[in-house]
């Protein structure tokens, strides 16, 4: 989940996943998918020998990526992304 | 909001801790930063004044028990469409796979707690690192886990 991000917070092991947020493991009720990553994680956990180790899932999100996009997005914008918008806006 | 900001002061360097057990004979425990509390018998991460205050996050935590049930499981976080984690909460802390994975042999065993936090934080941190950081490790350690996975949300 968020790589990059895990990456810039020097976390020793990563598992990439690029799945939208809120979905961690997987889809809901996909418990093939969810399994994956959570054995996936596992096996990085254990098995990881220096700082940084890196894997990343080969599962690709089955829905359109335009559609995720939405998806995860929470049905009214965040108090900081609505006052990030208003202090955009021309007076 | 973190993102592009490389790592913060006094953060730079490697952190590492070497996984000894093997993981058929190791605890694990599991973190989400999902906002995940148990309804009714928790209280829910402080989303009011987060709303009158929307650089701050609330730093809590809750512990959630690995025999919860789905359905009691509610999750707080303002930045994410939290519907799919209600309809599953495994997507964000699957303790019931988890617990799969320990009865198949596969992993020795999983905690009595997991853990759950709310991903949004102040910037500074200060509460994180003052505070919820050493609180968290101190109940892995009561909790006897040898990993930990954590589950961004």
């Amino acid at each position: 989940m968020m790589p990059a991000v895990a990456e810039e917070r020097r976390a020793p092991r990563i598992v990439g996943v690029e799945f939208p947020y809120g979905h961690a493991f997987g889809m809901p009720g996909n418990r093939k998918m969810q399994r994956q990553v959570l054995e996936l994680a596992l096996r990085v956990l254990a098995g990881a020998k220096d700082f940084s180790t890196r894997l990343d899932i080969d599962i690709e999100w089955p829905v359109p990526l335009r559609d995720a996009y939405r998806a995860w997005q929470p049905k009214e914008a965040s108090p900081i992304v609505r006052k990030l918008l208003e202090a955009r806006r021309p007076a | 909001m973190y993102e592009g900001r490389g790592p913060f002061p006094g953060e730079a360097a490697p952190m590492w801790a070497p996984f000894e057990k093997r993981l058929a004979a190791a605890r694990i425990a599991l973190l989400s930063s999902a906002g995940l509390y148990i309804k009714g018998r928790q209280t829910s991460f402080d989303l009011e004044r987060e709303q009158t205050h929307p650089e701050w996050g609330d730093p809590s935590w809750r512990s959630i028990p690995a025999n919860a049930n789905a359905a009691d499981i509610a999750a707080a976080h303002l930045h994410i469409n939290d519907e799919d984690i209600r309809s599953d909460p495994e997507i964000a802390l699957p303790m019931r796979l988890l617990a799969e994975l320990v009865a198949e042999g596969e992993v020795g065993s999983a905690t009595a707690e997991h853990l759950s936090v709310m991903g949004y934080q102040d910037r500074s941190l200060e509460g994180w690192q003052k505070e919820t950081a050493p609180a968290l490790i101190a109940k892995l350690r009561d909790l006897q886990a040898d990993g930990l996975i954590l589950a961004p949300a």
